[in-house]
């Protein structure tokens, strides 16, 4: 049995090209589109043919403007708002902008949106790397299969859905685990509680309901780049005498690493930018802190826009929130660069090691 | 398995009897079960011992046991690495539990809540008129404004996305086509409230448009294009070079090519692609919070006035608080996982119906 070249997604590589996969090609990054050097001279006279280029040429434009437009038109009706900010935008705490004076600040919603977004992946990883390779090397075909259907369909609900889940049944449910943590962990800064027995409309809530909901995203990707592990790499583990643990711990997390890394930033993204779940289950508060379990003292910058959109005046509140969403846009950009530039890394090192 | 075994170091001890005993001790294949029972035993024994009220607690003072117990009885009979790989299969398993509790729960209690207000009555009225004390009202302007919306977003991006993604394919070199590249990735991660904002400061603010369906259709079509624009490049790249050679070959112009021989040939995947996108947008309730504002009556135009929609339905029926609404509001939310759910299953069985040479 030759190992199959480890390609990272076979269903991209270029159908047939002249050497079907012997080499490493390289990395599917680009577009490397079939390349037919000799018809595209005679095919770009054709009127036809220039129309359609055109268009298409065009479309991908379009999509360029579209972003630009996002940043610039966000800048710029922020940038409105920050001047008539009378605090700090980026380190003051409170949220006021609808008054005579405005003052806001994105300091307590950054802190914020980063805190239930890590809670979220704190718990979220490692139970959806379980998840996986419980589905791609644990359980039999069939239900594998079957398995494989039910986390994809589950990524489709609807965050509204996960929001009015969370409010109405997660919430109460919280209440025990908010105490035994503030009582036996009390004394870890994030789990300190200043209101025991408070309603657990928390950051800690909001985290575990955006847990619930990427779970789903990072099952996906990891159970993908799991099953494409080379059989041969599995197969030389086991047959050195490796228990099955030790094959996935040699062979198969080392090969799906990347996945599982770019599965999680996506996942991150979606987390910090998730908006009605959040909104639904946090009590709104304005203050910079670490306390998970505190009701009423915290938010997240996407949650903040929805619940303030109504009452938002025009059209410094509104301009404000615009603002907030400008910064939001930022860290998803961030986060989103950052696991690109890890992939791309980890994509060339396992393209040399092959 | 079992030549594995032969690599295991305790021969020394097992020289006094030579044939009886050439593989390492294992625990018997009925182990774990036996494991699980005495952890459930134990589990429920010390819940109830010490008054423990949820349930939870004794499905986890149980597993812990479990996990514990048995790696210490396996590490000292089979050996530390036999235990750490009953620890891996009992925490990998523990995970799976884990991850399907809350996913079924989402599921069962959605549905168990609102399947007792879906029905006729609930999907043709509209919730014009309909107090906090009126038992009545229904989704059906919410289904219009869905419908309406979602339609129009599709009618924007698909085929400014399908001929992004031919142009990524069949003509992209250069820097152009790597900024685009780039740039799709980029939309691909933009949050929906943060789309919502774009054309609010765009739409509302900045050209002085009032809140209507379109306005959110254009949102939701920002956050289909880079969706789109992803599974169809993937189709886009499966059609083999052949077929497109061959169509050249005959003197088919480029551009014909692409139109008769490879968008056909991809097309089962690319409207796939599309529905699984369609199914994402018609569940985003924020950029429709900020452009569509919610409407109680019937709006068919979506080009004038505040609509509603599905999601947003549900979100406000849950805001007003009393017991029918919460009851609309479930059932509203039903009604969304099940349109959702019928798309993505649609779409996935004709995936699996028309897959291009069935590869997986």
């Amino acid at each position: 049995m030759t190992p199959p070249p480890p390609t990272r997604r076979p269903a991209t590589t270029p159908g047939g090209q002249a050497s079907p996969g012997s080499v490493p090609g390289p990395p599917s990054g680009g577009p490397e589109a079939p390349d037919h050097p000799s018809l595209r001279g005679r095919g770009g006279g054709r009127a036809g043919d220039r129309v359609f280029l055109g268009l298409s040429r065009g479309a991908g434009i379009l999509l360029l403007i579209v972003i630009a437009a996002i940043a610039g038109f966000l800048l710029y009706r922020g940038i409105n708002a920050i001047k008539v900010d009378q605090g700090n935008f980026l380190t003051t705490a409170g949220w006021d902008p609808n008054g005579l004076k405005p003052v806001f600040g994105v300091a307590a919603l950054v802190v914020g949106t980063v805190l239930s977004s890590i809670v979220a992946m704190v718990i979220a990883v490692p139970v959806g790397v379980g998840v996986a390779l419980f589905i791609s090397h644990y359980a039999p075909r069939r239900l594998a299969q079957l398995l494989g259907w039910v986390v994809d369909l589950l990524a489709a609900v609807p965050s509204v859905v996960y929001g009015l889940w969370g409010t109405l049944f997660l919430v109460p449910k919280m209440m025990g685990i908010h105490t035994w943590l503030g009582s036996y962990l009390g004394w870890v800064p994030v789990f300190n509680q200043s209101q025991p027995g408070a309603y657990p409309r928390t950051l800690f809530t909001a985290g575990v309901v955006l847990a619930i909901m990427v779970l789903p995203i990072i099952t996906a990707m990891s159970r993908e780049v799991f099953l494409q592990t080379p059989r041969a790499h599995e197969e030389a583990a086991l047959a050195l005498g490796a228990t099955r643990w030790e094959m996935i711990r040699t062979a198969v997390l080392p090969f799906g690493r990347p996945g599982v890394i770019s599965g999680s930033m996506l996942a991150l993204g979606r987390a910090l930018g998730e908006t009605m779940a959040v909104a639904m289950v946090i009590s709104q508060g304005f203050n910079v802190t670490l306390h998970l379990l505190d009701p009423g003292t915290s938010t997240t910058i996407a949650a903040n826009i929805a619940n303030g959109f109504g009452e938002a005046s025009r059209p410094v509140g509104v301009d404000a929130l615009i603002a907030s969403g400008l910064v939001l846009f930022v860290i998803t950009l961030i986060v989103n660069g950052i696991a690109r530039w890890i992939v791309a890394r980890r994509k060339e090192f396992a393209g040399s090691a092959a | 398995m079992s030549a594995a075994e032969l690599t295991q170091d305790d021969f020394p001890r097992e020289a006094a009897v030579p044939v009886r005993r050439l593989t390492q001790r294992r625990l018997p294949r009925w182990a774990p079960w036996l494991f699980l029972v005495v952890a459930a035993a134990v589990g429920s024994g010390i819940g109830a011992a010490a008054g423990l009220k949820s349930h939870l607690q004794w499905g986890l003072i149980a597993a812990a046991v479990f996990v514990v117990g048995q790696w210490a009885v396996s590490a000292s009979v089979e050996g530390r690495r036999r235990a750490t790989d009953r620890l891996a299969l009992s925490l990998v398993g523990a995970s799976f539990l884990l991850a399907l509790v809350p996913l079924v729960a989402v599921l069962a209690y959605t549905i168990s809540k609102g399947a007792g207000k879906l029905n006729g009555y609930f999907l043709t009225h509209s919730m014009n008129g309909v107090s906090a004390l009126d038992n009545t009202g229904g989704v059906y302007h919410a289904l219009i404004g869905t419908l309406e919306q979602v339609g129009i977003a599709t009618l924007i991006s698909v085929p400014v996305a399908l001929l992004t993604a031919v142009y990524l394919v069949e003509y992209g070199r250069g820097k152009l086509a790597k900024a685009i590249t780039f740039f799709v990735d980029v939309m691909t991660g933009i949050p929906s409230i943060v789309a919502g904002l774009f054309i609010l400061s765009f739409w509302l603010l900045t050209l002085g448009f009032n809140y209507s369906g379109f306005a959110g259709a254009l949102a939701l079509a920002i956050l289909m294009m880079p969706v789109v624009v992803r599974s169809t490049e993937d189709m886009l790249r499966l059609v083999p070079d052949e077929l497109r050679e061959a169509s050249l070959a005959l003197g088919v112009p480029r551009w014909r090519t692409i139109l008769k021989v490879v968008l056909p040939t991809a097309l089962s995947g690319i409207t796939t692609g599309v529905m699984l996108a369609i199914a994402r947008v018609a569940g985003e309730t924020a950029p429709v919070l900020l452009l569509v504002f919610g409407n109680d009556r019937i709006n068919n135009d979506p080009f004038s006035g505040p609509q509603s929609s599905l999601p947003l339905f549900v979100f406000e029926e849950y805001g007003k608080g009393n017991t029918f609404s919460t009851e609309r509001a479930w059932a509203g939310a039903l009604l969304l996982i099940i349109i959702v759910m019928l798309m993505n299953v649609a779409a996935r069985v004709l995936a699996r119906l028309k897959a291009p040479k069935n590869s997986r």
